[in-house]
């Protein structure tokens, strides 16, 4: 294993992980997600179905976040848009709690429901985010709906980059059509977010904050937030 | 498949672009208006081909028949709905484990599920899921996709209209230069003879393009039987997407001394909780598996120790419509029977225990 460390440390890293180092990275981003945000759901990894009963190879499967729900306020105007994730058995609870005087009010607030799933692409050997919304009825809500949850910057991002743009794909293990964000050029901007950085232990140094440095950029496009502490531990 | 020897590299690519599946399509009877139903409309559709692409010669056929609306193009086998990007010959030889000839199809022009299949809108979203494919090929291959994303207009123009109309030649002349190589190893050319195959080559393979990074974009559909069949037709039909395991992961290619990579050996690397004791073994590095963290809740668990698997045995190895000897060199299977856009799509049937299959 030295050996294949220092082979390693010789040739330049070009943006992208094993399988196992996802798995790894996956473990990782996890920890610390339920670390520093105490108040939302955290990042549950789920083995792939069909390895289900094959213990040896757990390691295959996906980071998913789910439940994610967008409350948008009644406001009409843009600017004044407020967009807050809550997760959804919080929003039950506060519904009990309100009584019949406010309940008119709140049922003006949409609520979209948000599915969130790291995926390992072995193709391009960088993660993958896939994401799905339905109306609290199970709806699947349709891709201009999408669009206006987005956060405004998100489509400038999306167009500034020719990399970095939502299609519809067939989700890799579960056989269902959800939207994704295209890993055409990751490699290439996880390689310029470590540039500089040598440390002793570059490998696990890389594996342990792939995923924060990942997510930092590919949360701003679906406006999911990594908090400041978790960005903080990149610098350490 | 003896044959495979005594086959030059361009009689097997004409075989593969002529393959062709004959369909028998029925309209669903939700959709017939009129009386008498129309009969059911004979179709021979390209292998290489994706169902939706028939909708110009099935048209005719059934238009003076269909309700009023919108036509949203779809098909079914036996009430499993088609997935419209995997190439005709591949559903085939998945779904239809005793080929039928022809396959009896079921078409719909109302009512598309999009709860369950990617929406499609014709030959654009066609065209647009075989460059994405390319495009993977490419960075599978070469480590990124500039050569498709450098294609001039026309000639991506002409690359997908070869692939429309079945015609090798101008894909040939076209796809040459993507350079996305082939796979050259001596075994290459010809099974027997241990020569370069650099020299040897027809027109179209670039000797100068060789695959160095080892590794073979391959789409492998996987479904498990529990008990033996004894012939196709016993064999157990798939009803369901759930009971097949797509696994989108390219080959990596090792080169033992001595050894040749043959296309069993590939099989097994891309099915290591089947095959564990393979000695090419494709999910990444042993040294790397290490434990991260204490928690053991929902979170990664990472237990290496492994049960004691039972064998898992290949029943059934399906390509182009061909079931290829295993001990074939991979290299050879790549080279001669891959789709156009650089993917080489593997049917495979598993024998394993109760436990182990997919449900």
């Amino acid at each position: 294993m030295d050996q294949k460390e220092s082979v390693r440390d010789i040739t330049p890293w070009d943006g992208t992980l094993s399988s196992s180092d996802f798995f790894s990275a996956a473990c990782a981003f996890s920890e610390k997600w339920k670390r520093f945000n105490a108040f939302v759901p955290p990042w549950l990894w789920v083995p792939s179905r069909k390895h289900h009963l094959l213990s040896s190879h757990k390691e295959e499967g996906y980071l998913s976040l789910e439940g994610m729900c967008l409350i948008k306020s009644s406001e009409e105007q843009e600017s004044c848009r407020s967009q807050t994730w809550k997760e959804e058995s919080s929003i039950s609870q506060e519904e009990e709690a309100v009584d019949n005087a406010t309940l008119v009010q709140s049922s003006c607030d949409e609520v979209n429901h948000y599915d969130f799933h790291i995926v390992y692409s072995p193709s391009y050997r960088v993660p993958v985010l896939y994401f799905r919304s339905y109306h609290s009825d199970g709806q699947p809500l349709p891709f201009g709906e999408i669009e206006k949850d987005l956060p405004d910057h998100s489509a400038k991002i999306r167009s500034e980059s020719k990399w970095t743009f939502i299609t519809q794909e067939e989700h890799p293990y579960l056989n269902r059509p959800w939207y994704k964000l295209h890993p055409c050029g990751t490699s290439e901007w996880m390689k310029l977010l470590f540039h500089g950085d040598t440390a002793l232990n570059k490998n696990g140094f890389v594996i342990e904050h792939y995923l924060v440095s990942w997510f930092s950029v590919i949360g701003q496009v679906v406006g999911l937030k990594i908090p400041l502490g978790m960005l903080e531990t990149l610098s350490c | 498949m003896s044959g495979a020897a005594t086959v030059s590299a361009s009689e097997a690519h004409k075989l593969v672009w002529e393959g062709s599946v004959p369909l028998l399509i029925h309209l669903h009877d939700s959709e017939v208006t009129t009386l008498p139903p129309p009969p059911p409309a004979l179709v021979l559709a390209p292998r290489l081909g994706y169902l939706p692409l028939l909708i110009s010669e099935l048209k005719p056929y059934f238009s003076s028949t269909l309700p009023p609306g919108v036509d949203t193009l779809w098909f079914e086998y036996r009430g499993l709905p088609l997935k419209w990007y995997i190439p005709t010959g591949v559903l085939f030889d998945l779904l239809c484990v005793e080929p039928e000839r022809p396959w009896n199809l079921t078409v719909h022009f109302r009512g598309y599920p999009s709860n369950l299949l990617l929406p499609c809108e014709g030959e654009d979203s066609v065209k647009w899921s075989f460059i994405n494919s390319l495009k993977e090929a490419a960075y599978v291959t070469k480590g990124n996709c500039k050569n498709v994303m450098n294609m001039s207009q026309s000639d991506q123009v002409e690359l997908w209209r070869s692939v429309l109309n079945g015609n090798l030649e101008s894909y040939q002349r076209v796809s040459s230069k993507l350079k996305l190589g082939t796979f050259e190893d001596e075994y290459t050319e010809n099974i027997s003879a241990v020569s370069t195959a650099s020299q040897q080559n027809s027109g179209e393979a670039d000797a100068a393009a060789q695959v160095k990074s080892g590794r073979i974009p391959v789409r492998l559909y996987v479904w498990t039987v529990t008990e033996d069949f004894d012939d196709l037709e016993s064999a157990p039909q798939i009803d369901n997407w759930d009971k097949v395991s797509y696994i989108n992961r390219p080959v990596e290619i090792q080169k033992e001394d001595g050894k040749y990579f043959s296309l069993n050996d590939a099989i097994k690397s891309l099915l290591p909780e089947y095959f564990p004791g393979s000695s090419f073994d494709n999910l990444g590095d042993a040294s790397t598996k290490q434990s991260v963290g204490d928690e053991r809740e929902n979170t990664c668990d990472p237990d290496s120790s492994s049960l004691p698997l039972e064998n898992a045995e290949i029943k059934l190895v399906r390509i182009q419509g061909i079931e290829p000897c295993l001990e074939i060199p991979f290299s050879w299977v790549v080279n001669n029977l891959m789709n156009p856009e650089y993917f080489l799509h593997i049917c495979v049937c598993l024998k394993v225990s109760e436990a182990n299959a997919l449900q």
